[in-house]
């Protein structure tokens, strides 16, 4: 292809998810099982095996940033499904009866794929879903990282766990796993991860050549397709895009970048824009996220692999994560950070007071909350929001000042 | 140099006029806040009070959570950065600010050079801020502004819970029901407010000197039950309804001094 005709990593990285979701479509349509998979589940495993996956999570992210999230979480409510549960599991609970949703359709699932690294809520979710459809749930059980590291004992716990949800799922398959596209899905899932966390590291440079609402979007190929080489070539192609733009000294943020700030959680996707508004008024430019340390993991051997699959955002040690935290905010030079409470995801808002504490203490930066949600919009609150930033940016207006004067 | 601060809240509205960055001229305060004629009301007043035209202004800057509602407002910033000058300008040794409005409960840490360092507020959740008082004042039957002086005739405090003001509604009914008298409710209804208030001041730690803002300020019952609370003596200005006006309108001085 000629340079002229070179296609936009965002174009090719929204290409690779539509690709994930219609081969499913397809598979489904041929009377080949498909799955749903929890968003860090070992993808490895159904990559070698070709078996088809989607992702509840990412589709109910879709589904409320198009607005639709207060009426399936609704749907699950009068389903009997209390309020306070994450509106990534209400709004996949009511797709799963049947619920109408034109924002983002998939197939419905012949099998589960559940590893609960990344909330305990999802053994719940995934379990009704299994008893709904009468299916198959294939569980990955993460015991919770009360220390840095994981210990052997729970390498090999993990490992066994492993090799029965392999037996499992080459039952699903009807055919045994390939050594070699095993191997090969491993090492497309360490390119993939390598390239996106290359393409993340831009964040660092001042000014930033992207804002990080951008790897909100681009999230959802980490998720869904972190084995597939498509995915891989379509982070190397955003990494050089950004590397570019370092150069020619553009951005995809268009606006002043007076501040920059680590948002703190997973994003209101229903008023994503009403989030964005007031910070791109004030010129604060985000330009940490923890989705980068969070999925961008590399591996060696099976070891390794057992290693990542147990660290995600609510599995890990307080100390563990405020390190990643921290290190991002450090690399990436914040000078405030906005911490989303997030109404749906209880263990990841839980630890949030402890962490500002230690965010202020140790990175001495002005640290803001606001109460929001993923999914469900009637959580937010958009005057809150305003006069929160507005504070911060206040905050951060009077320290630059004050350095100013030193 | 005459510089003028609105602070246009959820119940109330308020202004006042500050001569040179330093001396009080005038203030006025309105019981309805945005989307009432009261932002209006407040204008009109605070110059009357001060015998001046709006012409003589050197500087309007609006604040609080109408703010962006009012059109002759050279400028506007957000209540928390209001409410902290505002507080420095009155207790220059101030470490922390509480600040209890209509609808939102505010705690700011000041550092040692008088500046906003940091600040909490409350979930989205009115439990604990002036709009609860207000709630529990009418199934009391008592006018707002009296309840202060009323708990100071309780004997024995009940127990109200703090987490929502529907409940809090329904214990103080079921109290009323058991003929518990009215001034040992008002009590229980302050301790609410103070350990839910505490609670989010514990967060960010409470230096003193410790400065209370707000028309919940008044209340004498509300100060006495959050000092028990925090361990800590609570300063009250007279001023307390306009501080966030005034802090304003000291932000507005120092943007006019600017253009001068």
């Amino acid at each position: 292809m000629s340079e002229t005709e070179k296609i936009p990593a965002k174009q090719m990285l929204r290409d690779v998810v539509d690709m994930v979701y219609r081969e499913a479509q397809e598979a489904k349509d041929r009377g080949e099982p498909v799955g749903w998979s929890s968003s860090k589940f070992p993808a490895e495993f159904t990559e070698a095996l070709g078996l088809k996956v989607v992702y509840p999570e990412n589709q109910a992210a879709a589904i409320s940033a198009k607005k639709g999230g207060q009426r399936m979480c609704e749907h699950a409510e009068a389903m009997g499904f209390d309020n306070d549960i994450c509106g990534y599991a209400r709004i996949s609970l009511a797709f799963a009866d049947g619920a109408e949703c034109e924002e983002k359709p998939m197939p419905q699932p012949d099998f589960l794929l559940c590893c609960n690294n990344i909330c305990n809520c999802m053994t719940k979710w995934y379990e009704n879903v299994a008893r709904m459809h009468d299916i198959p749930l294939i569980m990955i059980d993460v015991p919770f990282n009360n220390e840095k590291e994981p210990s052997q004992a729970q390498v090999e716990y993990m490992k066994a766990q492993f090799k029965a949800a392999v037996e499992q799922l080459e039952k699903i398959a009807g055919r045994k796993m390939d050594e070699e596209k095993f191997n090969q899905a491993c090492a497309n899932a360490n390119r993939t991860a390598r390239a996106w966390l290359k393409a993340c590291s831009y964040l660092q440079y001042k000014p930033s050549p992207l804002s990080g609402f951008d790897l909100f979007n681009h999230m959802a190929d980490i998720v869904t397709a972190r084995c597939k080489v498509e995915a891989a070539e379509a982070f190397e192609a955003l990494a050089e895009e950004y590397e570019e733009r370092v150069k020619e000294g553009t951005s995809t943020w268009k606006y002043d970048e007076n501040y920059r700030i680590m948002f703190e959680g997973i994003p209101c996707w229903p008023v994503l824009r009403t989030l964005f508004e007031p910070l791109k008024e004030k010129g604060i430019n985000t330009t940490a996220v923890v989705y980068a340390p969070a999925f961008g993991f590399v591996y060696e051997d099976i070891d390794g692999l057992a290693k990542a699959y147990c660290k995600a955002p609510n599995s890990v040690c307080l100390e563990t994560g405020v390190e990643w935290r921290e290190g991002i905010c450090r690399e990436n030079k914040v000078d405030g950070i906005l911490v989303h409470y997030n109404r749906s995801c209880k263990p990841w808002s839980g630890y949030m007071p402890e962490m500002e504490r230690r965010f202020r203490k140790n990175l001495n930066v002005p640290v803001v909350s606001f109460d929001g949600d993923q999914a469900d919009p009637r959580n937010f609150s958009e005057e809150q929001y305003k006069t929160r930033v507005e504070g911060l940016f206040e905050i951060m207006e009077e320290e630059a000042a004050k350095k100013e004067r030193v | 140099m005459y510089t003028l601060g609105i602070d246009i809240g959820s119940t109330a509205s308020k202004c006042l006029i500050l001569k040179d960055g330093k001396e009080i001229v005038s203030t006025s305060t309105v019981s309805v806040g945005t989307g009432t004629t009261g932002p209006k009301r407040a204008l009109e007043e605070v110059l009357k009070n001060a015998k001046m035209a709006i012409e003589e202004m050197d500087f309007i800057m609006a604040t609080g959570y109408g703010r962006n509602s009012i059109d002759i407002a050279d400028d506007r910033m957000s209540e928390l950065s209001c409410h902290a000058r505002g507080a420095v300008f009155l207790f220059p040794n101030v470490k922390t600010v509480i600040d209890i409005g209509g609808q939102d409960i505010k705690v700011l840490k000041i550092n040692s050079q008088g500046m906003l360092e940091n600040f909490v507020m409350n979930d989205k959740c009115a439990a604990g801020t002036g709009r609860f008082l207000e709630v529990m004042a009418r199934v009391l039957e008592v006018e707002v502004v009296e309840l202060g002086k009323l708990s100071k005739q309780s004997t024995k405090e009940v127990n109200i819970s703090s987490t929502c003001t529907v409940f809090a509604e329904s214990e103080v009914i079921s109290q009323l029901a058991k003929k518990t008298e009215i001034v040992d409710i008002i009590k229980g209804i302050h301790r609410a407010v103070a350990s839910k208030v505490a609670g989010l001041a514990k967060r960010l730690g409470v230096e003193e000197d410790v400065i209370m803002t707000g028309g919940v300020a008044k209340n004498e019952g509300i100060v006495e039950a959050l000092e028990s609370e925090i361990g800590k003596n609570i300063r009250v200005s007279e001023y307390t309804q306009h501080v966030g006006a005034l802090g304003a309108a000291l932000f507005g001085y120092k943007k006019a001094k600017k253009k001068k």
